[in-house]
């Protein structure tokens, strides 16, 4: 009893409660995920009962895998196009306005800079109903591929001006103003002294724009027109209910390991950019982990 | 001098334009479809753009089905009970392991932030399917749940339960609670809390005097960020329980725009969900700056 008594009221022991439910909630959350990813290895069509290993789902069957199955095939194709459509048109959007948006210092700028942050915090029903019923009734642009990627450039840009940003008040004004009086042009020192410093930034934003493409649902399944422009999201939304294969599994885990590969290689390339900067460093993770809702 | 002038808001430009078109013109579009009229013949919405030509007939007969004992006022205390609930548990959980993360954890910090993360980054409908696969009538849950002789026979889980959907929304909305929790709490100078004990506070009073009052912000602002989306959501539904005796707020926007011709209805049920997030927002934003303005020892 004086020993738990002892073990309570000293401030710096470890508190044991605390180390149990920490690592029972990383086990909740993650071990679902892993007998997920190992049932797509499952050899029979069950997805809940194991008959041993096989890559059937991925490749083997030549009807029901990822790779035979249309429906399954062309939602993967078209995951990945908008993504790296996504990429293409988000962050060069999004790093323009990051910069417009900390150094210009104008009457417009803040009411851009509100108008910004907007779409991190609406609901994306909310969003995908605006866009829909916009394209629809005024702008006249067909659903499917074009206004997906319209839709979530609209929610990515600002994660891109959120992550530029951070980067470019750490950076302060003085290299862009050395070079400046060095004798370089505005945008000669905007190329050759901004940009590189920004470098780290820019991929950060390209890896968080790809995680967000890939995992979005809502947006994409609102300006979605046929079987043709369905993501994997829309995909494991529609058919998960019903009776399917671990085929299913295995889409879902592809996505998974190339979205988990993105933030390694994004947290890789960071750290080894941002090396000998070490308040850059620190941040690094946090930064990456910090946005995505 | 007007070049450099021009020279920074050029580059805003067409990021400005982008969300004034994709964004703000969009949101209008909604005003305008929830206050026009419906075509007689294909039944499809027909926008009224001018404000002063609105009608508000559809706007009258959504707000008289919010009213106790209709419709739409089931939906809407279903979703805050489910909202409110699976916050509680998200804080719940999401405070402790949070609070050890910052408090505690020396050498497996690194390794407990990216295992913090890695839920994160994984596809919110791979981690439904994840749940829906071990909660499936023979699912991993029912078989060991039987087996230990705590069930008779498997329960239907994703039959339409509440609780199963409460459930669904804690394990998909709780990761993105922990992140602003953990910077929150890693601010706290660790000389406060060692103030407090030093001063004979026991563990716990410091923890209540000092630690949480202190983190109060971060509580506030991780519960808003995930309380939005959670308004909206549909999909955690309609992939666990899939029957309309648990459907929410979003479930009913989502019917109303992918089944049927009420695109005005959904359209006015899409300004109501707006008008009370955007309360929620406000009254976020009116208490973050109210405690920036009070000192510290608040």
């Amino acid at each position: 009893m004086k020993r738990l008594r002892d073990w309570w009221s000293n401030p710096w022991g470890r508190p044991r409660a605390l180390v149990a439910v920490t690592w029972l909630y990383i086990a909740w959350s993650i071990v679902p995920i892993a007998i997920a990813i190992l049932f797509s290895f499952n050899a029979g069509k069950s997805r809940t009962v194991w008959q041993g290993f096989s890559t059937r789902w991925y490749w083997g069957d030549p009807t029901q895998s990822v790779l035979h199955d249309p429906a399954l095939r062309s939602a993967l194709e078209q995951s990945l196009k908008l993504a790296a459509l996504d990429m293409a048109v988000s962050v060069p959007l999004g790093v323009a306005l990051a910069l417009g948006l900390t150094r210009w210092h104008g009457p417009g700028a803040r009411p851009v800079n509100v108008l910004m942050l907007f779409p991190l915090v609406t609901p994306e029903i909310v969003m995908a109903v605006s866009l829909l019923l916009v394209f629809v009734t005024l702008y006249g642009i067909q659903l499917g591929t074009t206004a997906q990627l319209l839709g979530q450039v609209t929610f990515s840009v600002s994660y891109v001006v959120v992550i530029v940003r951070g980067r470019l008040l750490s950076i302060g004004k003085e290299y862009e103003e050395a070079a400046t009086d060095l004798g370089a042009s505005r945008v000669a020192a905007l190329r050759l002294v901004l940009l590189p410093l920004l470098a780290p930034a820019i991929f950060a934003s390209l890896m968080v724009v790809f995680a967000l493409s890939i995992d979005d649902f809502v947006v994409t399944d609102y300006l979605s027109s046929d079987a043709s422009t369905q993501t994997v999201p829309i995909q494991i939304y529609s058919s998960v209910r019903g009776t399917t294969t671990p085929a299913l599994n295995a889409l879902a885990t592809v996505i998974v390991v190339a979205t988990l590969l993105a933030v390694a290689f994004a947290y890789v390339v960071h750290r080894r950019f941002t090396a000998g900067d070490e308040a850059a460093r620190g941040s690094a993770l946090r930064e990456i982990a910090a946005f995505d809702v | 001098m007007a070049r450099r002038g021009l020279f920074w808001p050029l580059f805003a430009l067409p990021g400005a334009v982008w969300l004034v078109l994709f964004f703000l013109i969009p949101f209008y579009a909604v005003l305008s479809v929830a206050f026009g009229t419906v075509d007689p013949i294909f039944q499809g919405p027909v926008p009224v753009w001018n404000p002063f030509d609105w009608h508000f007939t559809t706007m009258r007969s959504v707000l008289e089905q919010l009213r106790p004992g209709q419709v739409f006022w089931t939906v809407f205390v279903r979703t805050f009970a489910y909202v409110g609930i699976a916050l509680a548990g998200c804080l719940a959980i999401g405070y402790p392991v949070a609070y050890y993360l910052a408090r505690h954890a020396r050498r497996t910090k690194a390794l407990l932030l990216v295992l913090l993360i890695i839920p994160f980054w994984v596809s919110y409908l791979m981690r439904m399917l994840a749940w829906i696969g071990l909660l499936l009538p023979d699912g991993l849950v029912n078989r060991s749940l039987v087996d230990i002789g705590l069930l008779s026979h498997p329960h239907g889980w994703l039959d339409g339960q509440p609780s199963s959907v409460i459930f669904a929304l804690v394990y998909g909305y709780v990761p993105y609670l922990i992140l602003p929790l953990f910077a929150t709490l890693d601010r706290i100078e660790p000389h406060l809390i060692e103030a407090g004990l030093d001063l004979g506070a026991s563990r716990f009073s410091t923890f209540l005097h000092v630690t949480l009052p202190l983190s109060k912000q971060g509580i506030l602002a991780g519960s808003v960020l995930i309380a939005l989306p959670m308004f909206g959501d549909y999909y955690t539904n309609d992939v666990i329980s899939g029957s309309p005796g648990t459907s929410m707020i979003g479930n009913q926007i989502n019917l109303f725009f992918q089944g049927g011709p009420q695109r005005t209805t959904g359209a006015a049920l899409v300004i109501v969900l707006a008008v009370l997030l955007g309360a929620l927002m406000s009254y976020y934003l009116y208490s973050t700056v109210r405690a920036s303005r009070q000192p510290v020892t608040a």
